[in-house]
């Protein structure tokens, strides 16, 4: 259940969704990547990292290289599609918790 | 962290079932959505319209960040102080059809509350459209947002 959290919390950033679509044509190197972006590399290694640990990626070496490409049994388990729609109502009723709390005390 | 909001959609269903505790009494609960100047705070949303009772309507307003305007309207069937909201819900100028609401309020103890919606649909298919939904909208984010650093490479 842990594991499953982690991999919707992974692809909530819209940052780590478009690695995912990188690497979907083809197994690439963090360099490769990480170009693909303005954020700094440590950022895109540590987005690398969080899809490594929840499964989303997988890495192999090739040569002194290492590869980073998409773990496509994993990305089938998130495919019930039901969590961005269930965090959709969860930041929105988070709002209104928030919003209400601020009415309580100003009334 | 526990998950407050949860989703039941049961395969084969053309419903679905939204429910979530609230660390606020049942009072305040309701009052989100019927005081148009709360549902504009915690919805993000211009309220058109919103009459509180049996046969009333409501009409709301998005901007999107691209400065599009979408509109959402229903009609209310019942408001039950306190306790309970019917009311159908329509996004204007899309291909999906009126849904059927049912907002049940509960009183847990003093200080929380619970909310439970009852969404049908008018078909199974319908229904996986609309759960599917914000995947979708979150994808296409993404892949513009990827087209654009592409784009920006050439």
């Amino acid at each position: 259940m842990n594991l499953r959290r982690d991999v919707f919390q992974a692809i909530a950033d819209p940052t780590r969704r478009a690695i995912l679509l990188l690497v979907a044509s083809h197994s690439m190197t963090a360099g490769v990547i990480a170009s693909n972006f303005d954020t700094a590399r440590p950022t895109v290694s540590k987005h690398l990292q969080i899809l490594t640990e929840c499964g989303l990626l997988e890495q192999e070496q090739q040569g002194r290289e290492v590869l980073y490409h998409l773990n496509p049994k994993r990305m089938r388990e998130i495919a019930e599609f039901i969590e961005p729609f269930r965090k959709m109502w969860e930041d929105r009723f988070n709002k209104l918790e928030a919003v209400m709390k601020k009415y309580k005390t100003k009334n | 962290m526990e998950r407050k909001t949860k989703v039941h959609a049961e395969d084969g269903k053309q419903e679905l079932m939204i429910t979530r505790e609230f660390d606020l009494p049942v009072e305040l609960l309701f009052k989100a959505y019927i005081e148009p100047e709360l549902v504009e705070q915690w919805m993000g949303t211009k309220v058109v319209k919103l009459e509180n009772r049996k046969h009333g309507s409501y009409q709301f307003e998005t901007t999107d960040p691209m400065g599009n305007k979408h509109r959402f309207n229903g009609t209310i069937h019942e408001v039950d102080m306190n306790r309970k909201i019917t009311r159908t819900f329509e996004m204007e100028n899309t291909p999906f059809e009126v849904q059927l609401e049912f907002l049940e309020f509960e009183k847990l103890t003093v200080d929380t509350s619970k909310l439970t919606m009852h969404i049908v649909y008018r078909s199974v298919v319908l229904r996986d459209q609309m759960l599917k939904l914000p995947f979708v909208q979150g994808i296409n984010m993404a892949h513009s947002r990827l087209q654009e650093v592409v784009y920006k490479l050439k």
